[in-house]
């Protein structure tokens, strides 16, 4: 039972440090160009590597070793398609998982 | 105060968002053994999606001490790149008991938005920002572990790409915009395959949970992109200095 405890805490202590850290000690504004420029990129990179390829492999049912799916492909693409147009991040994210239900619902009756 | 009543209207579709992505997790920690309460806290404290999940696989299996550290560490040192960005977007002048509060919410989702801000990120926006997300955090955990056991496995696997499609919602935009911003995100990704399917270097993606991956991918992609940039404005100071050469001759 402790075990658990002591776990949930380094679990919260490691992730609030990395957090803490940089935006608690660094006060001076980045003089350098090419970090101000590393640092504008970093979100849009943070987000495309975490993004592809796993997004291609997050229908996977629970309890089954992740794999490609044609319901992740045909929900990432209609993802882009809607993102592309501009449409918001909570409709683009449930119409995803509505399109991904629906052809592994299809999926099954086509083959 | 109306930094704050902005911050709540931008960070809500983010609490929208986090529900099945944290409902996911509720269920996940139950079916492993955590209690709903349990499952809760951990959300409560951690914040972080991959992080968690990593985590709990961990304590069930009875890792060591050292290693649940080092993998929550690895999965969420972006967090670490994330709000270095934003110290960079507040004033200098904020107190630390603010950064403190707010480097507690420095989530994917919470930093993009404070990213994409124009000008500088207030406590009172950010405190805004973060408000719902935490609540639909811990509330969509909450309700997975009471309902864990209703979906069936294949409607639990399709919630997984609700949390992706939010950051492609998030990233596509901007990069539609701007193709400095095109070529980071293709870059990026691009990294991200490699390091995932390229043999041999794809040992990377298998240690700490892919976060090694994701981490040097992105600082890879960045550090391109302002390479890049750099060696332009250099050209353009270049042929500046020319033209005024030319000129004074």
């Amino acid at each position: 039972m402790n075990y658990l405890y002591v776990c949930m805490f380094l679990m919260f202590l490691t992730t609030y440090l990395i957090r803490v850290i940089p935006i608690g000690f660094v006060r001076r504004k980045m003089e350098n160009l090419w970090i101000q420029d590393f640092i504008y990129y970093i979100p849009f990179c943070v987000l495309s590597a975490m993004t592809f390829p796993d997004v291609l492999y997050s229908t996977t049912a629970t309890g089954v070793e992740p794999h490609i799916s044609v319901s992740a492909v045909v929900a990432t693409a209609v993802a882009i398609i809607m993102a592309w147009r501009k449409r918001g991040l909570v409709l683009v994210a449930i119409v995803a998982v509505l399109v991904a239900i629906a052809v592994e619902l299809i999926m099954p009756v086509l083959f | 105060m109306n930094e704050f009543v902005r911050g709540l209207k931008r960070g809500f579709p983010i609490c929208l968002g986090y529900i099945p992505v944290s409902f996911t997790f509720g269920l996940i920690a139950v079916k492993m053994g955590f209690t709903p309460l349990q499952a809760t806290v951990i959300s409560l404290t951690n914040m972080a999606s991959a992080g968690q999940f990593a985590g709990i696989r961990l304590i069930e299996g009875g890792a060591p001490y050292i290693e649940l550290i080092v993998t929550t560490f690895v999965i969420n040192l972006r967090y670490f790149l994330m709000s270095l960005s934003l110290s960079q977007k507040v004033s200098p002048e904020l107190p630390f008991y603010k950064r403190a509060i707010m480097a507690y919410c420095i989530t994917d989702e919470v930093f993009a938005l404070a990213a994409m801000e124009p000008e500088e990120v207030s406590f009172p926006f950010f405190g805004g920002l973060m408000t719902t997300p935490i609540l639909g955090w811990t509330t969509g955990t909450l309700l997975g572990a009471i309902a864990s056991n209703l979906l069936s496995p294949m409607l639990q696997g399709c919630m997984g790409i609700a949390l992706y499609c939010m950051f492609i919602a998030i990233i596509i935009p901007p990069a539609r915009k701007s193709r400095k911003v095109a070529l980071a995100v293709v870059i990026a990704a691009a990294l991200s395959c490699i390091f995932k399917y390229v043999p041999g270097i794809n040992t990377l993606s298998k240690v700490g949970g892919g976060g090694w991956a994701i981490i040097t991918a992105a600082i890879l992609g960045a550090a391109i992109c302002a390479t890049i940039k750099e060696v332009k404005r250099r050209r353009k100071a270049a042929a500046a200095a020319i033209a005024i050469e030319r000129r004074d001759a």
